[in-house]
């Protein structure tokens, strides 16, 4: 086992412990992507790795995408277990069609015969004042596509955990790495038994109203709960970790409790998670709401530029302001 | 004639003052066509041949493909180009130390390979540049403080492309070099005889987005110059990661010549781009330049190189500086005077004051511009946000007005 310590360790940190755990555990495991060797990614996510495994292993691959994921598939065809990593969110379109077409449907075209265990790491989410590409989140666009997971990790434990069931999951898994919460410290239990890789976690309870979210917002959520609590309400936090598929009885039984509920993310609300977990709870909770799912997220408008980035993301006043309209039902 | 290896990685170098009438690049009559033999894994190839008017050394010599003529103004022009460029560049880098721009993509070293190329255009040429072509906006007469916006994160671009007929920087790599094609084809059916120039690294080169606007510049014979500027590196990537053959040489696949310039001699640039240009413009249809030369800063101010290169390939890059070797001979040829070095120097002075003044007096854009321009025939939806947006931020200035209390931070 890599991890030695359980330690505090920034989420980038505990990414890349858990690839070396992988690396080390497995030996069809592979790195691939562009500048993850000597660099170690331009977040160090991969720091150390080529040293350590070798350039077979850990690869420094062409500028291409569409390449990337392609081989990811072909080797995985012949046993080997990728983990990719695509520089930022904007840089995933080469490979969307590779990643739609033949990546999310290989398995069921063979009749269940071939697995796709491959696993698409994208550092997403705006918030560290970047040029455009660099901001977005595209999660929609991928867990709209029957045959792919996606994952998204709130803190440092996750992040290393949720990276090993990734990897070890026989389905294509594509990983969200909230990246302005990489150098966010936190306590990386790697003795402990991991909840599974899909299951939703209350990360704060609550009484008054839900809060749902997963990545760089759960944080912003757990904030907004403590800011409200000085005004005597009570949130229930809600850390989702995975968009595909999304652990609705957690939410159910939150939401059953509180009977309010807004869905926090970055990504536009126009035809975003929040739509599906909103229009699910609907159906699930209909005699418990005494609102209606609040969604707070990203305008249907191209991620801002950095000097209005502030503004265009949801924070803690755009988060509270969603509460008080709920509760103002 | 110098040939350069990606050097430090392991292949040879020579280096010689003279070239041969044998060293014939495949522009023109003659597509590389034996390249693909050399390719042999394992084997040691020579390395190729590449244009070159003048050394590093500032000796002016021949080529039998590419001649060259220029008055001692034009001389002194590319010169001033190169100059001015480079101080603009040092001052967005120093800018974005201060923290007047977010990131600064540095051009240092690729000065003769933009100022060449740039100075070769016709006015309605039209560019489509990575995110590094300064020196190109500058001969296409972009104001610099415009490609300042992007970097300092008021805009996501930033100028009107037609007004320069120099389209927005374009970070997603290789995606402009089919617009560059399409442009191009554009011009043919309007009858026109304007070029265009694609803009793109040697990174670049391996996308697929590239390929397929090497296939359709080739299958429609578009008036459209593909300048690659190999400047060895791909952020932490060395050229061989990308590629087995010299750039160059992937024209010939594709049915269209290929030919390597020496990328830090402003003149060789100069004339190849123009010969390109012209094949374009006279109907031959899509030529590949390679524009060889070393990037000698960071990939961006967020890139560390020292993880990755050795500072001596740097080193052996500084001898082969594209400016200083044009001052060598603009001085050995007695064709600028002390006063005209000096009267640059008070140029670059004035040009750095003014980058100065104008990004720290560059308003940040208004909040609401995020709904701006988004459909040129508007949405609904965006009609609704905006609204409801603006009534949210109004909601605290009421906020400050009747309890005094600010926002607690969006
Ligand atoms: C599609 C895409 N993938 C990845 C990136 C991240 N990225 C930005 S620049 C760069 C390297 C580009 O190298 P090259 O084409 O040689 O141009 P140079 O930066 O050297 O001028 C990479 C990988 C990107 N901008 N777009
Ligand atoms: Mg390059």
């Amino acid at each position: 086992m890599a991890a030695k310590s359980s330690g505090q360790l920034p989420v980038a940190k505990a990414i890349n412990e858990s690839l070396r755990a992988s690396l080390e555990a497995d030996p069809k495991v592979l790195v691939m992507g562009e500048d993850v060797g000597k660099l170690g990614g331009v977040f160090r996510v991969t720091d150390g790795l080529q040293k350590d495994f070798g350039e077979d292993r850990v690869i420094d691959t062409p500028l291409a995408e569409s390449g990337i994921v392609g081989t990811a598939i072909g080797l995985a065809l012949r046993g080997y277990r990728p983990v990719v990593e695509i520089q930022f969110d904007g840089f995933v379109f080469p490979a969307y069609d590779q990643i739609v077409t033949q990546l999310a449907k290989m398995h069921a075209r063979a009749l269940g015969k071939v697995k796709m265990p491959v696993v698409i790491r994208i550092p997403y989410g705006g918030g560290i004042g970047a040029v455009e590409h660099h901001s977005e989140s595209p999660e929609a666009l991928f867990a709209h596509v029957a045959g792919l997971k996606c994952v998204s990790p709130s803190n440092a434990n996750d992040a290393y955990w949720m990276m090993r069931q990734a990897i070890e999951s026989d389905d294509p898994v594509i990983f969200f790495e909230p990246k302005r919460r990489y150098w966010d410290k936190g306590v990386v239990d790697t003795s402990a038994i991991p909840a599974p890789l899909h299951e939703a976690h209350v990360a704060r309870p609550g009484t008054d109203l839900t809060l749902a979210a997963y990545g760089p917002m759960v944080k912003t959520c757990l904030e907004a709960a403590a800011a409200a609590e000085e005004e005597g309400r009570s949130l229930e936090v809600v850390d989702l970790r995975s968009m595909s598929p999304i652990d609705f009885d957690t939410v159910q039984r939150s939401v059953e409790k509180t009977g309010r509920l807004v869905v926090v993310h970055e990504a536009p609300v126009f035809y975003g998670s929040g739509a599906e977990i909103a229009a699910r709870i609907t159906e699930r909770c209909f005699y418990h709401l005494e609102s209606p799912v609040l969604r707070v997220g990203g305008f249907h408008a191209p991620y801002p530029p950095a000097r209005l980035e502030e503004e265009y993301l949801p924070g803690l006043d755009r988060v509270l302001d969603a509460v008080d309209r709920s509760l103002a039902y | 004639m110098t040939v350069e290896s990606t050097a430090a990685r392991g292949t040879s170098r020579s280096s010689s003052g003279k070239r041969t009438a044998a060293a014939k690049t495949a522009a023109k009559k003659a597509p590389a066509k034996k390249s693909a033999s050399r390719a042999k894994r394992g084997s040691a190839p020579a390395q190729p041949e590449l244009v070159q008017l003048l050394t590093p050394e500032g000796e002016r010599v021949e080529h039998p493909d590419y001649a060259i003529d220029l008055k001692p103004e034009e001389l002194r022009g590319l010169y001033r180009d190169m100059v001015l460029t480079r101080r603009f560049d040092s001052e967005a880098t120093s800018l974005q130390r201060q923290g007047e721009l977010g990131l600064w993509a540095s051009l240092l070293g690729q000065e003769a390979a933009q100022i060449g190329s740039g100075r070769a255009l016709r006015d309605d040429d039209y560019v489509f540049p990575t995110y590094r072509e300064h020196g190109v906006a500058w001969c296409k007469g972009v104001d610099p403080a415009n490609l300042l916006g992007m970097f300092r994160g008021v805009n996501n671009g930033g100028w009107d492309p037609n007004s320069n007929n120099f389209h927005l920087y374009t970070i997603v790599i290789g995606s402009q070099a089919l617009h560059a094609t399409g442009y191009a084809m554009g011009v043919t059916k309007d009858g026109a005889d304007s070029a265009v120039v694609a803009y793109f690294g040697d990174g670049a080169s391996s996308q697929g987005d590239v390929a397929e606007a090497f296939t359709f510049a080739a299958v429609y014979n578009a008036p459209v110059v593909f300048f690659c500027q190999n400047n060895q590196w791909a952020i932490s990537e060395p050229t061989e990661k990308q590629s087995r053959v010299p750039i160059y040489q992937r024209a010939a696949g594709f049915g269209f010549p290929g030919v390597r310039v020496d990328g830090n001699d402003v003149l060789a640039v100069l004339a190849v781009t123009r010969a390109a240009l012209e094949h374009a413009r006279s109907g031959q249809g899509p030529m590949l330049v390679e524009a060889f030369t070393y990037r000698m800063g960071a990939h961006t101010t967020s890139d560390d190189p020292t993880r990755y290169r050795a500072d001596d390939e740097r080193v052996a890059w500084e001898a082969k500086d594209p400016i200083l070797r044009l001052r060598t001979y603009l001085e050995n040829e007695g064709l600028a005077d002390e006063a005209f070095f000096a009267g640059l120097e008070k140029e670059s002075e004035e040009l750095g004051v003014s980058v100065r003044e104008k990004i720290r007096t560059m308003p940040d854009p208004d909040t609401m511009a995020i709904f701006e321009n988004v459909y040129a025939d508007g949405h609904a939806l965006i009609d609704e946000e905006r609204a409801q947006f603006a009534e949210y931020l109004a909601s605290f200035a009421d906020a400050d007005e009747t309890a005094g209390t600010a926002g607690r931070g969006h």
